[in-house]
């Protein structure tokens, strides 16, 4: 868990982790991964955008994700029910509510299995119950061997070794 | 790979076919502008033919560039683009994949119109085939050096004004050979396959620059 409060640099840390942007100083080193493959391919990064095409169906923007990310987890009408979204795959995703679109980004993270989760804010919009089913998803994550890293503003009960980063304001 | 390289073109070609999606909207400006041509010249169907192949390829140039100020733009703005960096292709396939879908979306049409409205243009048997091969080999070459536009409008709020800025300086070589190719078939004094080898020299290197370019220019921006 990384938390601070707005403008401490949680985003920026993230962003440096998956590699998407390079840091001005110190380096990144991530112990425990497949050496073979580029680190990007084994993380999810799940940003503050959603990642969703209004024009696509949700069943159709969670195939393309299933497919361009490779390894492949849980099927899509499964990780649909996972999120509780089932039965609303043929919806175009632009009819999404805020929490609903949430939870379809949220299902990009089970329908390809890696083993580092990178979330930015990822409890934005949804509500409690949601809440609670994403903290047992990630504490399910865990039990399997995989590593998050959260940051938030939101309690997220990710169990008992959960590790907590606080990084300060900017003064 | 492989897959994941098809499975982004048919999002894109998806996504360009849906409403909003703007497939219709290259060729619709292509025929606005080659329509507009002749009442603009006068019925002087010499005049007409000569510079038909010149105003054929204008058209088809600048409606290949229409549709690319989106292209990256949209999947910036949504998050799509950081996501993809964790997809199974390198940023470079991303680019080319994307490239791919938006001719064929949008540089496809242009070729299969173009025969069309080289009759408005009085245009011969002859000049037309040899039109629309320059436009089959010369509009992917516009197409992939218009990536590069496209990477760094993605990257910059309303940064459609460089696409033209950028883009059109590098398609130059394309137009000067396409269209002398085309004159060559029907005047000479050159045989059509000399200019069309240059074309398709130029397409091979734009597409091979094309990609490459728009990934540095999608890095650098977001670094």
């Amino acid at each position: 868990m990384v938390t601070g409060p707005n403008g401490a640099g949680k985003s920026s840390l993230l962003r440096i982790v998956a590699g998407l942007i390079t840091a001005t100083s110190g380096r990144v080193q991530l112990a425990g991964l497949d050496p073979d493959t580029r680190p990007a391919e084994q993380m999810h990064y799940l940003g503050h955008e959603d990642a969703l095409k209004g024009a696509l169906s949700v069943a159709e923007n969670l195939t393309f994700w299933r497919t361009v990310l490779g390894t492949p987890g849980l099927a899509v009408a499964e990780a649909l029910d996972e999120v509780g979204l089932g039965g609303l795959g043929r919806l175009p995703a632009a009819v999404l509510s805020a929490g609903q679109r949430r939870r379809l980004a949220i299902a990009r993270l089970l329908v390809s299995r890696r083993p580092v989760w990178l979330l930015d804010e990822p409890t934005t919009a949804l509500d409690a119950s949601a809440q609670a089913r994403f903290a047992a998803l990630g504490r399910a994550h865990l039990e399997t061997g995989g590593l998050i890293l959260a940051a938030t503003h939101a309690p997220l009960d990710f169990g008992a070794k959960a590790r907590e980063l606080r990084l300060g304001a900017t003064a | 790979m492989m897959a994941a390289f098809l499975a982004l073109v048919r999002r894109d070609l998806a996504l360009a076919m849906r409403a909003g999606g703007g497939a219709g909207l290259g060729v619709v400006f292509f025929l606005s502008v080659v329509a507009v041509v002749p009442f603009a010249v006068g019925p002087d169907l010499v005049l007409l033919a000569r510079i038909g192949p010149a105003i054929l390829w204008i058209g088809a140039m600048l409606a290949s560039l229409i549709g690319l100020e989106r292209l990256f733009a949209a999947d910036v703005e949504d998050g799509s683009l950081d996501a993809l960096t964790g997809a199974l292709l390198p940023l470079e396939l991303v680019a080319a994949a994307k490239g791919l879908a938006y001719w064929i979306a949008t540089g496809l049409p242009l070729v299969v119109a173009a025969p069309f409205l080289a009759l408005m243009l009085n245009l011969d048997p002859a000049a037309i085939g040899a039109l629309v091969a320059t436009l089959l080999v010369g509009t992917p070459a516009v197409t992939a050096l218009g990536l590069i536009g496209a990477a760094f409008a993605g990257a910059f709020r309303r940064g459609g004004l460089l696409i033209a800025v950028l883009v059109l300086p590098l398609a130059i070589p394309v137009l000067i050979f396409a269209v002398s190719a085309t004159g060559a078939a029907v005047t000479g004094p050159v045989p059509f396959g000399t200019p069309f080898r240059v074309l398709i020299g130029l397409a091979l290197f734009a597409l091979v620059l094309g990609p490459v370019a728009a990934a540095a220019a999608l890095r650098a921006a977001r670094g």
